[in-house]
C-alpha cells in the first residue's frame, strides 16, 4: 500500500503526459492540438511540484513555529514555466487565426498539401 | 489522510484528460480545459505550492481559456470527425508510457525529506534567505533576487510573445466615434460590471505589493488587472475599451516594464556591484534588496499587464474585422 | 466544542447542497431548469461552506478575508447564471412548456 502512495503521483503524471501527447499527435483540429500541448505542460509542472514536496512540511513562507518547509526551488522554476507556457499558447493561437484566414480551414488534413497561399 | 485528498484530485484530473481526448465539441473541450487548470491549482495547494497555484489559476484557467474561446469564435466550434482510426499514435503513446512508468520505479519515494533534491541548494535558501533578503515569502526572494536573471528572461519572453501576436494580427485602429457594440443593453451585466471592475483592480494592486509577504507578485497582479480590463471590453465593447486604454499606451507600457527591470540591473553596475546585485542600491544591503525587488516586480507587473491586454485586443480586433467582412 | 460541531454541520450541509446541484444537472429535463438547479444550490453551498470555515478560524483577519470572498461570490455567481440564461433566451432556446405547446400546435 505504501508502495502505491509513494509512486501514485508519478504514475498519474505519466498518464496525463501521454494523454496530452496523444492529443497532439493524433488530433486533426489545430485548436485541439494546442489544448493537448497545454495538458502535457501542466503534467510536467505537477511532476516538478511533487518532487519538491516534503511530507509534514508547510508552504515556503516563513512563519512562527514552523520547522519544516517544502522546497521553494521547483516552485520558482514552475512559475516561470507557466508564464512562458501561456506566452507560447497565445502565439500559437494567433498563428491558427492566420491559418484560418489564409486557407479557410483549421483541420490539418485539409490544408496539409495545399500550395503556399500566404 | 492528506494523501487521500491528493489521490482523489489526481484521479479527477485523469478522468478530465480522458474526456478531453474523445470530445468533438471544441467549446466543451475548452471548458473542460478550464476545469483541468482549476483542479491542478487545487493539487498545487495540496502540495504546498501556493504561489504556483495562484499563478496557474489566474494564468492557466483565466487568460488561456479566454484566448482559446476568442480563437474558437473565429475558427468554428466543431471538430470534423476522423474517418480512420489512429493506430500508430496509440502504439507510440503506449510504448512511451510504459517506458516512462518503468523509469519512475527508480525515483525516490514521494515526500521523503531525505530525498537528494532536498539536500544541496534548498537548505541554503531556506536558512539564509530570511537574513540576507528579509522577506517572509521565500519563493519571491528566490525568484526576484537569487534567480533574477531567469525572471528577466521570462519577462522578455512575455514581451516577445506580445510582439509576435501584434505582428501576426495587428491592433484595433482608433476611431473617432465609438460604434455601439458589446452587451450594453443588458442592464444587470452593466451594473454588476461597474461594481466589480474597481474591486478587481484594487485586488490586483494588493497582490502586486503583497507578494513579499504571501503568495503573489508581479505576474499574478498583471494578469488580474488585465482580466479587469477584458471584462470591461466584453461588457461595454472593444472601441470603448480602446478609448479607455489606448493600444499605443499598451505598446509603450510593455516596453517600459522590461526597461525598468533591465535598468535596475544596469543601475547596480553604475553603483559598483554586479548586474542585478541589489545589495548596492542602498546603504544597508537588506534595504537595497527590498528596493530592488519592489522595482523589478513593478516592471514585471507592467509588462505582463500590457502584453496580455495587447494580445486580447489583437484577438478581439480580428473578430470584429471578420464580422464586418 | 459547540462551535466545532456547528462548523462540521455547516460544511456537511454545504457539501450536500453541492451534490444535489450536481444530481439536478443530470436529472432535470430542460436547459433553464438545469441552470436554476445549478445556480441556486451553488449559492447555498457557498454560504454554508464559508460560514463553516469562518467558525474554524480565530475570528481575526482570516475571517474578514473569508467574508470578503463570500460577498464577491454572491455578487458574481448569480450574475453569471443570469448571463447564461439570458444569452440562451436571446439565441432562441424555448422552455419546456413552450416546446410542448409548439408541438401540440404542429400536431393539431
Amino acid at each position: 500500500m505504501s508502495f502505491i502512495v509513494d509512486y501514485y503521483n508519478y504514475w498519474i503524471v505519466v498518464f496525463l503526459m501521454m494523454a496530452g501527447f496523444y492529443i497532439v499527435i493524433s488530433a486533426n483540429n489545430l485548436v485541439k492540438k494546442i489544448v493537448g500541448l497545454n495538458i502535457f505542460q501542466t503534467s510536467v509542472f505537477m511532476m516538478y511540484i511533487s518532487i519538491g514536496k516534503v511530507s509534514g512540511g508547510s508552504a515556503p513562507i516563513v512563519a512562527e513555529g514552523i520547522t519544516s518547509y517544502s522546497n521553494p526551488l521547483p516552485h520558482v522554476l514552475i512559475l516561470t514555466a507557466i508564464v512562458v507556457g501561456v506566452a507560447t499558447t497565445s502565439v500559437g493561437l494567433a498563428l491558427i487565426i492566420r491559418i484560418k484566414s489564409a486557407y479557410g480551414t483549421v483541420e490539418e488534413n485539409e490544408f496539409k498539401d495545399k500550395e503556399n497561399l500566404i | 489522510m492528506v494523501e487521500f485528498i491528493d489521490l482523489v484530485l489526481l484521479g479527477m484530473l485523469a478522468i478530465t484528460a480522458m474526456r478531453i481526448i474523445f470530445l468533438k465539441d471544441l467549446f466543451a473541450v475548452v471548458m473542460l480545459f478550464g476545469i483541468y487548470s482549476f483542479l491542478s491549482a487545487l493539487i498545487f495547494v495540496n502540495l504546498d505550492a501556493v504561489d504556483v497555484a495562484f499563478t496557474e489559476a489566474s494564468v492557466g484557467a483565466g487568460i488561456s481559456t479566454v484566448l482559446m474561446l476568442g480563437t474558437l469564435a473565429l475558427t468554428g466550434r466543431k471538430e470534423k470527425v476522423n474517418s480512420h482510426t489512429a493506430w500508430l499514435p496509440l502504439i507510440v503513446v503506449v510504448v512511451t508510457g510504459a517506458a516512462l512508468i518503468y523509469g519512475t520505479l527508480d525515483m525516490p519515494p514521494f515526500g521523503d525529506s531525505n530525498n537528494p533534491v532536498q539536500q544541496h541548494v534548498a537548505p541554503r535558501y531556506i536558512q539564509d534567505s530570511p537574513q540576507e533578503i528579509g522577506l517572509p515569502n521565500m519563493v519571491t526572494s528566490v525568484l526576484a533576487s537569487y534567480r533574477a536573471f531567469d525572471t528577466l528572461g521570462e519577462t522578455a519572453v512575455v514581451f516577445a510573445a506580445a510582439i509576435g501576436v501584434l505582428s501576426l494580427l495587428g491592433l484595433p485602429k482608433q476611431e473617432k466615434s465609438a460604434i455601439e457594440s458589446g452587451l450594453k443593453s443588458h442592464l444587470v451585466l452593466r451594473v454588476v460590471a461597474k461594481l466589480v471592475i474597481p474591486l478587481i483592480i484594487l485586488f490586483a494592486l494588493y497582490v502586486q505589493f503583497h507578494g513579499d509577504y504571501g503568495p503573489g507578485g508581479g505576474f499574478q497582479a498583471g494578469v488580474i488587472a488585465a482580466a479587469a480590463i477584458i471584462l470591461y471590453a466584453l461588457v461595454f465593447g472593444l472601441p470603448t475599451a480602446a478609448h479607455v486604454i489606448a493600444p499605443s499606451l499598451l505598446k509603450a507600457l510593455a516596453a517600459l516594464g522590461v526597461l525598468i527591470y533591465a535598468g535596475t540591473g544596469v543601475a547596480s553596475f553604475f553603483l559598483g556591484g554586479d548586474f542585478l546585485d541589489y545589495n548596492v542600491l542602498a546603504s544597508d544591503p537588506v534595504a537595497g534588496q527590498h528596493i530592488g525587488i519592489i522595482l523589478i516586480e513593478l516592471g514585471v507587473g507592467l509588462t505582463v499587464f500590457a502584453a496580455m491586454l495587447c494580445i486580447f485586443y489583437a484577438f478581439a480586433a480580428q473578430a470584429e474585422r471578420t464580422n464586418i467582412q | 466544542m459547540i462551535i466545532e460541531a456547528a462548523s462540521t454541520l455547516f460544511l456537511i450541509l454545504g457539501a450536500f447542497f453541492s451534490l444535489t446541484g450536481a444530481v439536478g444537472l443530470f436529472r432535470f429535463p430542460d436547459f433553464f431548469t438545469r441552470v436554476h438547479a445549478a445556480s441556486v444550490t451553488d449559492s447555498a453551498a457557498t454560504i454554508f461552506i464559508i460560514f463553516g470555515l469562518v467558525l474554524r478560524t480565530d475570528f481575526g483577519l482570516v475571517a474578514v478575508k473569508l467574508l470578503f470572498i463570500l460577498i464577491f461570490l454572491l455578487i458574481t455567481s448569480p450574475t453569471a447564471s443570469h448571463a447564461l440564461a439570458k444569452s440562451a433566451r436571446h439565441g432562441g432556446l424555448l422552455t419546456l412548456v413552450e416546446t410542448e405547446a409548439t408541438k401540440k400546435e404542429d400536431s393539431d
